[in-house]
């Protein structure tokens, strides 16, 4: 017998009682918790920002996307960076003429080491726990663009932001088997005396770009 | 068959071990620090849920169901998983898994290369469960451990004593010890901030230059076929994305059915496990991904026990665990122990009731008897164990495997407890036994408390005085008050609300 027979058969020996049909006991899961709110959008984007600061990310706060250009070169002259990432195909009018700019055509990791900021957009936001979701590819990026740099900024729309996790991941449920991650602040640890530090292997600080 | 949990079948006895550990008090201060803060964290977190009775709710119902039906969603996630180019392999046991693993790093490992081979590591308990890394040793494979607390553990050759914090025994001298020690840096200070930036700094060009990496998982998704790693460093991020070969080893629990479920427990975990409303980094992956990440993916599905806890319902329970430790941080046991007295990997509360049972009562079988039965643990836990029942339950099984051996039906304990039971089951024999102890109690009273009572009772009053058996008992006065003999009926006739 193979490893997979054996340990099927243990299961289905265990199981001796067999409840109906899997798909229909799903379904029927009790789910009375919130899954939608009645929150309005100046409420959401309120609580995300207050999230998104907790967590000691820069927030910076555009009208429309003409600003957004101006917003990076603001975010980066604070920060005295001087080149930025951003993912191959990224719209042009969103990146400061000021700034060196390196498009990432699948560059080595030992190159994209040597980056310090790197800029992308996102899928989808959660005010309530200051979540970013990140679905690979297009102008999100690779994965591995936005965790070498030390410095990821993230242009966020107004429209994306949900105000709970349930909402959120049901937005992103069509790309499910992209590579997803999502981002609550900087990498942080509190492995020592659980004292909270903000970067550890992942970029050090976070700026959201929020556009209305 | 080889089931292992860590070194628990070499483990002491858990009130031998918690001695030594109470005289720490270094380690006592440690822990109590630790859990204190992240105790309080997490009750921030939750109290501001006001839907958190109901999330507990759902998450136990969608274990629940899962495991029902665990036969039907691991395959339903081998087939999305293979279909998206990953390759599952199925491990009885903790040396199959092993050697799973070992004969993929070698498969990986070009022939020609003389340089010790290296794979970088996410945190996994798992791997600790099959003592992954002693395996790899043996066949001269260098584990390199990522998370800080497991680098910690590591280079300090220490056992982890914590499911989630795995070096909250140590303080941070005692880590820049260890870091001082094993990275050439002796200029080292103490400072969290700088002993943070030397793990970075250390790992980057690990992360860079190892070719493969270990992980674990915290769910793995039946119907995308994807698996999900919960972390806050970006070690995981970096052994998930960097390499060219990712090998996930998965306990057959840790699946769930549907990508939909995520919303439930990426709500609950994050908040039990830290206190935090969402850990800073959750990856998600299907396979294999052209251009972006490990382009050679291998699952490596895990029983090692498991099955076994899937006939009783009440064990079965177990198997709902989604690793957050909480029942350890509220523990009371475990507050002043710490983790090693467990003599396990997985310690506090729910180890008490996993390593017993992932290795049949062979090993730990003290664990459940590590408990005061408060029920701390179940009212914090995320899906809804009940761990105080399934200590009884195991407490059970101990009692009566023992009363089949000779030692055990001799043993001082069975036959007392052998004795109350014929006792208790007869009113006069009860009446004469609390008049003969009221004899026998006379030598061991002292300024009207019993403090130093012989045999099994005097590990009780070695450290706390007993009231003696009164001289007048409650069934005594009854009988005096008045010569009436009581009835139901007698009772109900005077009537009245007294």
């Amino acid at each position: 017998m193979t490893a997979r027979e054996e340990i099927l058969a243990r299961i289905q020996g265990a199981l001796h009682v067999r409840a109906s049909d899997p798909a229909n006991g799903h379904g029927k899961i009790e789910r009375t918790y919130t899954r939608t709110t009645s929150m309005n959008e100046h409420e959401t984007i309120e609580l995300f920002i207050d999230r998104l600061v907790d967590y000691d990310t820069e927030v910076i706060q555009v009208a429309s996307d003409s600003e957004i250009a101006g917003a990076v070169a603001q975010s980066m002259t604070k920060a005295q960076e001087t080149a930025l990432l951003a993912p191959a195909g990224f719209p042009q009018e969103w990146l400061p003429t000021s700034i060196a700019i390196t498009l990432d055509e699948n560059l080595s990791h030992v190159t994209l080491d040597a980056e310090k900021t790197v800029i992308t957009t996102c899928e989808a936001a959660v005010a309530s726990t200051g979540t970013i979701f990140l679905v690979h590819g297009g102008t999100q990026g690779r994965r591995v663009i936005t965790l070498l740099p030390d410095h990821h900024i993230c242009i966020v729309r107004r429209s994306q932001v949900y105000s709970v996790l349930p909402e959120a991941l049901a937005a992103v449920t069509a790309n499910a088997t992209k590579p997803i991650t999502t981002i609550s602040g900087p990498s942080a640890t509190s492995d020592i005396e659980m004292v909270r530090i903000r970067g550890v292997h992942g970029p050090r600080s976070l700026t959201v770009i929020l556009v209305s | 068959m080889s089931i292992r949990v860590g070194k628990a079948a070499k483990a002491p006895a858990f009130p031998i071990a918690a001695h030594k550990a109470l005289e720490n008090n270094q380690l006592r201060a440690n822990v109590r620090r630790a859990t204190t803060t992240i105790r309080n964290k997490r009750a921030l977190r939750v109290e501001e849920m006001p839907d958190w009775e109901s999330l507990r709710s759902a998450g136990a119902a969608i274990k629940q169901h899962t495991l029902a039906h665990l036969d039907h969603y691991l395959e339903e996630f081998v087939r999305n998983c293979e279909r998206a180019g990953g390759k599952v392999h199925w491990a009885r046991d903790a040396d199959e898994a092993n050697s799973i693993a070992i004969n993929l790093i070698r498969t990986y490992t070009p022939k020609d290369s003389t340089a010790p081979v290296e794979v970088i590591k996410v945190k996994t308990m798992t791997s600790d469960e099959i003592q992954m890394n002693h395996a790899l040793e043996r066949e001269g494979i260098v584990p390199i451990e990522t998370d800080l607390a497991d680098m910690i553990v590591q280079l300090g050759k220490d056992e982890p004593s914590h499911i989630v914090v795995p070096a909250l025994h140590k303080n941070r001298t005692e880590i820049r010890d260890i870091f001082r020690a094993s990275m050439a840096q002796p200029e080292l200070t103490d400072q969290p901030e700088d002993l943070t930036a030397a793990a970075r700094k250390y790992l980057r060009e690990r992360f860079l230059r190892t070719k493969i990496a270990v992980s674990g998982a915290n769910f793995a998704i039946a119907d995308t076929g994807s698996v999900c790693v919960v972390e806050s460093e970006g070690n995981g991020r970096m052994c998930l994305t960097l390499p060219e070969v990712l090998i996930t080893l998965v306990g057959i629990e840790k699946v769930i059915p549907s990508f939909g479920d995520l919303e439930v427990f990426l709500q609950t975990l994050p908040r039990s496990a830290t206190g935090e409303r969402m850990n800073p980094y959750n990856s998600l992956w299907t396979g294999v991904t052209p251009g972006d990440g490990p382009q050679h993916f291998h699952v490596i599905l895990l029983d090692n026990g498991r099955t076994k806890l899937l006939e009783d319902e009440m064990e079965r329970e177990t198997l709902q665990c989604i690793r957050c430790a909480a029942c350890l941080n509220a523990c009371p046991v475990y507050r002043e122990t710490g983790g090693h007295a467990y003599g396990s990997i997985y310690s506090g509360p729910i180890g008490a009731i996993l390593s017993p049972q992932l290795q049949s009562l062979e090993h730990s079988r003290s664990l459940p008897y590590a408990s005061t039965l408060c029920g701390a643990c179940y009212e914090v836990c995320p899906v809804k164990i009940n761990i105080p029942e399934v200590l009884i339950h195991l407490r059970g099984r101990v009692v009566r495997e023992d009363q089949k051996t000779l030692k055990g039906k001799l043993g001082v304990e069975n036959i007392a407890m052998q004795a109350a039971a014929t006792i208790f089951r007869s009113e006069r024999r009860y009446e004469a036994s609390q008049r003969l102890a009221r004899i026998g109690q006379l030598a061991f009273e002292r300024k009207g408390l019993l403090t130093n009572l012989p045999g099994m009772a005097g590990g009780w009053t070695a450290t706390r005085d007993l009231k003696p058996i009164p001289s007048h008992s409650f069934r005594d006065w009854w009988k005096s008050r008045n010569n009436t003999t009581w009835s139901p009926k007698s009772n109900m006739s005077q009537g009245g609300a007294n």
